[in-house]
């Protein structure tokens, strides 16, 4: 599904990412794990296409088409989707416009019609339950005045919503409690399927005692540096970064 | 010959094709006098000194123009605002068109300026009002000179007018350049309610300049919602004079959507005249190529316990131009007042610019008073944020754009009023999205 080879990408000429090799095939879970300054973030802004990140070299191949030069959009009507470490708020556009929108948006670029009012608000109210989201949530102000734990929550709505091909979440447990983290994580396991895949971007193993992934990679100065199963998370949460590092470096 | 001698050399033939006889004719000779001596505003003004009036007055405007361009609804029913029942007062060309309006004597007058002038029974209104507040300035004594036809609106006391009422003036084209000097009187009795829309209207791209003044009194505790459609075409231009008196208790409010036109230089103006009155003036501007804008505002607070809020945003591509100068005065007299105002602006472009200015004249100790202007441009994470989930980078910022007018459209109350301002917007940013925010 996702093929990533040899990716050098930097932003005002500071090299970040410095030769990515990464396959992801459907049905898969993937978990990018690194110390901070690894490139983790940037790895996710670049396949989801923010333009102030320069590919310099490399290719990022999407079901056998090259999207390195595609815009956010394209790679959005493509089935990508990002969850953002820290979504932005926007006063003035409500959660549900915004993806009535973006839905829409979608729908459009593959030459759809808008999907009809009753039929948009059924999949609104069975995926707001799905994440336990409060219907009054709705009409808010996109993440404007949200806690950590709802603008996660709504990224995962989101996600839930445009059900894309891929997913890459971005630290999506950064600043969730247990029981928020358990709601997240168990939207994310209803949305998986054969067919699509999700990359997990974190610090911890935390949250990958619920969404167990199929491989562990290792970020490490804009490469990854070693690559196991779930277990590799484990001893990375006990032991830390410190020995990967040093085995990079002998 | 320039265009200050032409409208001075006019008037008399202007006179004499009017009604010398009228009650008003003393202050359109004394308004001649002022216009000779002041003549147009220049930008050694401290007022004018971001606006330029040299590009729009170097056409040869015509002052008498023919009348003979039959319009039919459906050619010009895109102007109105849609599914609304309302009062109508049409203009073409300057001159009343009977078969495009409707108005009334029913309990209220909803009726013309020149009928206004000419019969007895208007002639106490006309005395205790007309001309009583508009400004003794070039460009206002221009129009009270030239002052002839218009809206003219009485409502009674204890009248809850339900219906709307939309002024709308078009310009057809038939001369090759046309100047227009509209003038409306609407007084608003005791408990009473109206709610106007005005709207100017050019139909082809021959020059047409608009030198409005409107009047408006709002007496113990009337209420007057007011909303200006600024969305001419590129070859209009607008100064738009509007002077508000109010009484005791009464709630003005004018919403100014400004998307159109040349140059549209707004000067609104509110007295407060009596104690607890509210003032409202809100505005959206976005315009782009080498359009300008100038929002000058004044709110005069003259007794205490009275308020005013003033919300402008605005949206600046290209080579546009704005500006917005608010001025607060706050007489010694006036305790307790609280004024708010606030002009939030983005630049899309590096060609474009904003010179924003508040004025705040305060001479009462106990008042609150607040004031903030923000330039900026729109936020690259939002947009990324939002292009990540699908939506169109020109969609994307639209969204944006929109979502940072909103709370402006959030106060007008008729939704006819606000579904038409929506899709002009959504027009004017050339996207087709639902903005039901």
């Amino acid at each position: 599904m996702l093929k990533i080879k040899n990716l050098h990408a930097s932003v005002e000429d500071k090299a970040i990412l410095r030769g990515i090799d990464l396959h992801v095939k459907p049905g898969e879970v993937h978990a990018i794990m690194g110390p901070n300054g690894s490139g983790k973030s940037t790895l996710a802004s670049v396949v989801a296409g923010k333009e102030e990140y320069e590919v310099d070299s490399g290719e990022i191949i999407l079901d056998g088409e090259n999207i390195n030069e595609l815009g956010p959009e394209e790679r959005a009507h493509k089935g990508i989707f990002l969850s953002f470490q820290y979504p932005v708020e926007i006063p003035g556009v409500s959660v549900t416009n915004f993806v009535k929108t973006a839905i829409n948006e979608t729908r459009k670029a593959k030459g759809l019609e808008d999907m009809p009012a009753n039929e948009m608000l059924k999949l609104i109210r069975e995926k707001s339950e799905l994440l336990e989201i409060d219907r009054k949530f709705l009409s808010r102000s996109l993440n404007e005045g949200f806690s950590g734990g709802e603008k996660k929550r709504n990224e995962i709505f989101q996600m839930a919503m445009l059900e894309p091909k891929l997913a890459i979440l971005d630290e999506t447990d950064s600043g969730l409690d247990i029981d928020a983290l358990r709601i997240v994580a168990n939207g994310v396991n209803k949305l998986k399927s054969k067919d699509n895949a999700v990359i997990v971007i974190t610090h911890y193993q935390r949250l990958l005692d619920y969404i167990i992934p199929d491989y562990v990679h290792v970020l490490h100065n804009g490469r990854i540096v070693k690559t196991g199963n779930k277990e590799l998370a484990h001893e990375l949460e006990a032991k830390g970064y410190d020995w990967v590092k040093e085995e990079v470096n002998a | 010959m320039e265009l200050k001698e032409k409208l001075v050399s006019s008037f008399m033939a202007f006179e004499n094709m009017v009604d010398v006889d009228s009650p008003v004719h003393d202050i359109r000779t004394e308004a001649i006098k002022t216009f000779e001596t002041e003549g147009f505003p220049t930008k050694r003004q401290e007022a004018w000194k971001y606006t330029s009036l040299n590009s729009i007055l170097k056409y040869d405007y015509s002052v008498f123009p023919k009348h003979e361009n039959a319009l039919e609804f459906k050619d010009i029913k895109k102007y109105f605002v849609h599914n609304i029942d309302a009062y109508k007062i049409i203009f073409i060309d300057g001159k009343y068109a009977s078969h495009l309006s409707q108005t009334t004597h029913d309990g209220i007058d909803v009726c013309l300026m020149s009928s206004a002038l000419a019969k007895p029974k208007y002639r106490l209104v006309i005395e205790n009002y007309f001309n009583k507040i508009a400004s003794k300035d070039g460009l206002s004594s221009l129009n009270t000179a030239f002052s002839a036809e218009g809206a003219y609106i009485h409502i009674p006391k204890n009248k809850l007018v339900e219906k709307p009422i939309q002024i709308i003036h078009f310009s057809t084209g038939n001369e090759s350049a046309l100047m227009l000097q509209p003038r409306n009187l609407i007084v608003v009795d005791e408990n009473s309610h109206v709610q106007i829309i005005e709207r100017h209207q050019s139909l082809t791209d021959n020059p047409v300049l608009t030198n409005s003044v409107t009047e408006i009194f709002t007496n113990k505790r009337a209420i007057v919602d007011y909303y200006k459609i600024q969305n001419d075409r590129q070859s209009a231009s607008l100064i738009d004079n509007t002077f508000i008196n109010q009484k005791q208790e009464s709630i003005a409010k004018v919403h100014t959507f400004s998307f159109g036109g040349k140059l549209t230089r707004n000067n609104l103006n509110f007295y407060q005249n009596g104690e607890r009155i509210d003032s409202t003036m809100k505005g959206i501007t976005i315009i782009g190529a080498k359009q300008h804008v100038d929002h000058n505002t004044l709110v005069h607070h003259i007794e205490p316990n009275c308020e005013s809020h003033q919300d402008y945003k605005g949206i600046f591509d290209d080579r546009s131009t704005g500006v917005f100068n608010g001025k607060v005065i706050v007489e010694k007299e006036a305790q307790k007042t609280n004024a708010y105002q606030a002009n939030n602006n983005i630049l899309m472009s590096d060609k474009a610019s904003i010179n924003t200015k508040p004025q705040l004249e305060i001479f009462a100790d106990d008042v609150k008073c607040s004031h903030g202007c923000t330039i900026g441009q729109l936020d690259e994470n939002a947009l990324f944020y939002l292009r990540s989930r699908g939506i169109p980078e020109k969609e994307a910022r639209a969204l944006l754009m929109f979502a940072f007018s909103n709370n402006v459209l959030d106060s007008v109350k008729i939704p006819e009023i606000k579904n038409s301002i929506t899709k002009i917007i959504a027009n004017k940013l050339g996207v087709n999205i639902g903005f039901d925010l």
